[in-house]
């Protein structure tokens, strides 16, 4: 009777109690793969206890794995992940379908990889080889497709978590044993979801761009009054207001399309510390004019004018995002609508707040005068810190 | 399911996060060659020499299947008492010719059943065991490896029908502690206690694993019913008879034997015990927990780097640390809103007294109702007793709406 359980053991048993104990982490390696026209960039980072597991890491065996020890076997930390990891574009007239994938070797031409270093980094769960990866392919890249393999024999359990990013745009994707080949659609994924990315850059960047905001309200606090024998007046209806708020943005706005748009396709450069002092002296400029106004009439041209240099601000996001060259235009405009929506959104709730108070005392004098001594006040330092390179306060 | 997806829609966006964070570390190239870069289990510790000649052997002859199963049971019960589960993944490897076969042998098939059930799935597991029953019904393992699935589900009357079944063909203190595993937490637990008590005195030959198993169950038993001295005096014995000289106590033990302490009010022992231990997560947790209780100057520390294996996990799109989560968000972030979330998750795979205890506690903390009914149904259904939950029931009772919704279980039945 009690034969079977003896065969059994004992250990097992006790096994049965580990449901509970939800342990450190299972295997996983984390692959980052940036695609750039036929260049795949990567980085592999791989825990070193899973490659002392699969080719033995600590020459000593004493448990304490030193960096010579690693060091020592960087080519066979190489030649083993390399062997475990393969990257290909369908061939054309191949694969067009990304649903049909497996079992059409031969339709996929390699990108073949290489090590091009190796460093350590910290995980949560430990340390991992940093492996920096590239691989070429023949044809720019549309449908990636990958063959990941690492450790899968040896733990099944392990996963590999993959990042692959194109332009703006990051995808995610898991390896498993069962899901070790994935073909990654890249290029043409999914159109609007790229623009409506770029549209969210657009918006994101005015929101945190306060030179931008402050410019704008600069702008836009005197624009429900009236300039009248040298005083401020309220203006008579929201429709005035309305008008003349309408008339400052769309100059502003058609001032920097132009200049982004040039900027973008490269046919017109300026340095960076130019533009981001032109900004600020932008900023300075449109304040003051509320303390002493000189301009006060045709606060669209002075929108127009300074606009044309918040483009080329706008114009160096944009290319430190990195534009798809697929999607160039797609991009651009995305992203003038996300700067358009952003504005907007400023003005929906500017206009309707001025408008009410606009005829108090408290609007010409704290809001107008005071608004604007402040924003002079800042824009002056960020204009000297840009033009002296200095950084006493952070914008 | 609302919840689900309600939980999803919080994620998803957080996971995005976290990849685009994930690559944010900056590598590194040690300055020093000698520097150690990572500690690895040494060959000269007798058990990995023992995994590694296994292993070696089984390289040989891969379809070798008794050398396979016993390997893999080795993996196991290293995993068991490491908390590791890279080893789970090894002992897959291991049974790697057979893993996929519809019927493999009942060997296969237990080892099977217990490496999904680690993973959390439990149907598949039960379906592996049913498999092997239905072969042979005397295979014990098979039966008490069921009796263990159905009590995390929450099963307790399929489990105490798999602890009889047990009866003449297993040892009386696994039956009975079989059957005092259910009993415990199903309306019957001074009886089930006394039982178990008295039966493993009548057995002092019971071999000392099985002793510690006991043990454990006891002391938490005792803690649950208030008992404390009699829990600590257990769980000291248990800790206690852990293993031969120099081996260290499994992380279940350690695990429930710092919860006990953490409700007394023992963080510097807590803190004492897993300072060398917190590679485990769940260990790592109870640490965390600890040092904030002691204002310890690295509890942030310990709670960021705990943060930060629960998005690795999340990012693998693993969801069997659910309870250790929702404690952690509970307990260590101070977002009772998401730990209750995840309580809820974890409560529609496993229903053990913690799974319980997080569900009642983060119910009580974030004023959720739908959490609060789920768990007073559950209380009154099963007439679990835990002192340690006691006064946050009693709390959730006294809101009107839970308590329609007792008289309505009452009428009901």
């Amino acid at each position: 009777m009690i034969l079977p359980w003896r065969r059994a053991g004992l250990g097992l048993l006790l096994a049965l109690c580990m449901a509970e104990s939800a342990a450190h982490k299972p295997s996983d390696s984390y692959l980052a793969l940036t695609v750039t026209g036929n260049q795949v960039d990567g980085q592999w980072d791989i825990a070193l206890r899973d490659l002392d597991m699969a080719i033995g890491l600590d020459a000593d065996g004493n448990g304490e794995l030193t960096w010579d020890e690693v060091r020592a076997r960087h080519a066979d930390i190489a030649a083993y992940a390399l062997s475990r990891l393969a990257l290909g574009v369908p061939r054309a007239g191949g694969v067009k379908d990304a649903a049909g994938v497996a079992g059409v070797a031969g339709a996929t031409a390699p990108c073949p990889l290489a090590v091009t270093g190796q460093l350590l980094d910290q995980h949560s769960d430990g340390a991992y080889a940093v492996l920096e990866l590239r691989a070429t392919c023949p044809v720019d890249v549309i449908i990636l497709d990958a063959d990941y393999r690492l450790l899968f024999d040896i733990d099944p359990q392990h996963k590999g978590l993959l990042r692959l990013a194109y332009g703006a745009l990051t995808s995610t994707a898991i390896f498993t044993p069962d899901s070790a080949r994935q073909m990654l659609q890249v290029a043409d994924a999914a159109r609007w979801r790229q623009f409506f990315d770029y549209v969210r850059h657009g918006v994101w960047h005015i929101w945190i761009g306060f030179d931008h905001i402050l410019f704008l309200l600069s702008l836009l606090l005197p624009a429900v009054l009236v300039r009248r024998a040298g005083r401020w007046q309220a203006r008579d209806s929201v429709r005035a207001s309305g008008i003349e708020v309408i008339k400052i943005v769309t100059a502003f706005t058609l001032a920097h399309s132009i200049t982004l748009t040039l900027a973008t396709l490269g046919m017109v450069t300026l340095p960076s510390r130019v533009v981001e002092s032109a900004i600020a002296l932008s900023v300075v400029v449109a304040a003051l004019n509320n303390l002493w106004p000189l301009i006060t009439r045709r606060l669209a041209l002075l929108a127009f004018a300074f606009g044309l240099i918040h483009g080329f601000g706008f114009a160096s996001v944009l290319l430190d995002l990195g534009l798809p060259q697929a999607s160039l235009l797609l991009s651009l405009v995305g992203f003038n609508v996300g700067v358009e929506l952003g504005q907007l959104a400023i003005v929906a709730v500017f206009l309707p707040l001025a408008y009410l108070v606009r005829a108090t005392a408290f609007y010409r004098k704290a809001v107008l005068m005071g608004g604007s001594s402040l924003i002079a006040v800042l824009a002056l330092v960020w204009l000297s810190e840009r033009v002296l390179d200095l950084n006493i306060i952070t914008a | 399911m609302n919840i689900v997806s309600r939980l999803c829609w919080r994620v998803l966006p957080a996971l995005t996060l976290i990849l685009s964070g994930a690559c944010h570390a900056t590598p590194y190239i040690p300055a020093d060659g000698r520097q150690v870069v990572e500690r690895l289990p040494g060959r000269a510790n007798p058990v990995q020499r023992e995994l590694l000649h296994l292993r070696a052997e089984l390289s040989k002859n891969p379809n070798d299947i008794g050398r396979a199963t016993a390997l893999a049971q080795r993996y196991i019960e290293q995993a068991r008492l490491e908390g590791d589960p890279r080893y789970l993944g090894y002992a897959q490897a291991a049974l790697a010719p057979w893993w996929k076969l519809p019927q493999p042998s009942d060997q296969v098939l237990v080892l099977r059943a217990t490496l999904r059930q680690s993973t959390h799935q439990f149907a598949e597991a039960l379906a592996d065991l049913d498999t092997v029953l239905a072969r042979d019904s005397d295979n014990v393992q098979a039966r008490i490896t069921r009796a263990t699935v159905q009590m995390v589900t929450g099963d307790y009357a399929g489990a105490r029908t798999s602890c009889m079944r047990l009866y003449s063909r297993a040892p009386a203190l696994i039956v009975q502690t079989c059957l005092s595993s259910v009993g415990s937490v199903n309306g019957d637990a001074r009886a089930s206690f006394d039982k178990l008590k008295s039966t493993l005195e009548r057995h002092p030959d019971a071999a000392p694993g099985v002793r510690t198993w006991v043990h454990t169950l006891l002391a938490e038993m005792a803690a649950r019913a208030g008992d404390n001295a009699v829990a600590d005096a257990l769980f000291k014995q248990a800790m206690a008879g852990a293993g031969p000289a120099g081996a260290e106590p499994d992380s279940y033990l350690l695990g429930a034997y710092c919860d006990f302490l953490l409700d007394r009010g023992r963080a510097a022992e807590v803190a004492a015990l897993l300072k060398d231990r917190t590679r485990i997560d769940a260990l790592l947790l109870r640490y965390a927990i600890a040092q904030k209780a002691l204002g310890a100057n690295d509890a942030a520390a310990q709670s960021d780097a705990l943060r930060r294996r629960f998005e690795a996990a999340m990012l693998r799109g693993d969801t069997v640390h659910q309870r250790e989560q929702a404690r952690f968000e509970l307990a260590l972030r101070g977002d009772p809103n998401t730990a209750v979330k995840l309580a809820m998750l974890n409560w529609a795979v496993q229903k053990e007294p913690a799974d319980l205890r997080i569900l009642v506690e983060t119910a009580a903390a974030s004023g959720d109702a739908a959490s609060a009914r789920t768990a007073l149904l559950w209380i009154d259904k099963t007439g679990i007793e835990d002192r340690t939950i006691a006064a946050t029931v009693a709390r959730l009772r006294a809101t009107k709406g839970s308590t329609y919704q007792r008289i309505d279980m009452k009428v009901a039945r």
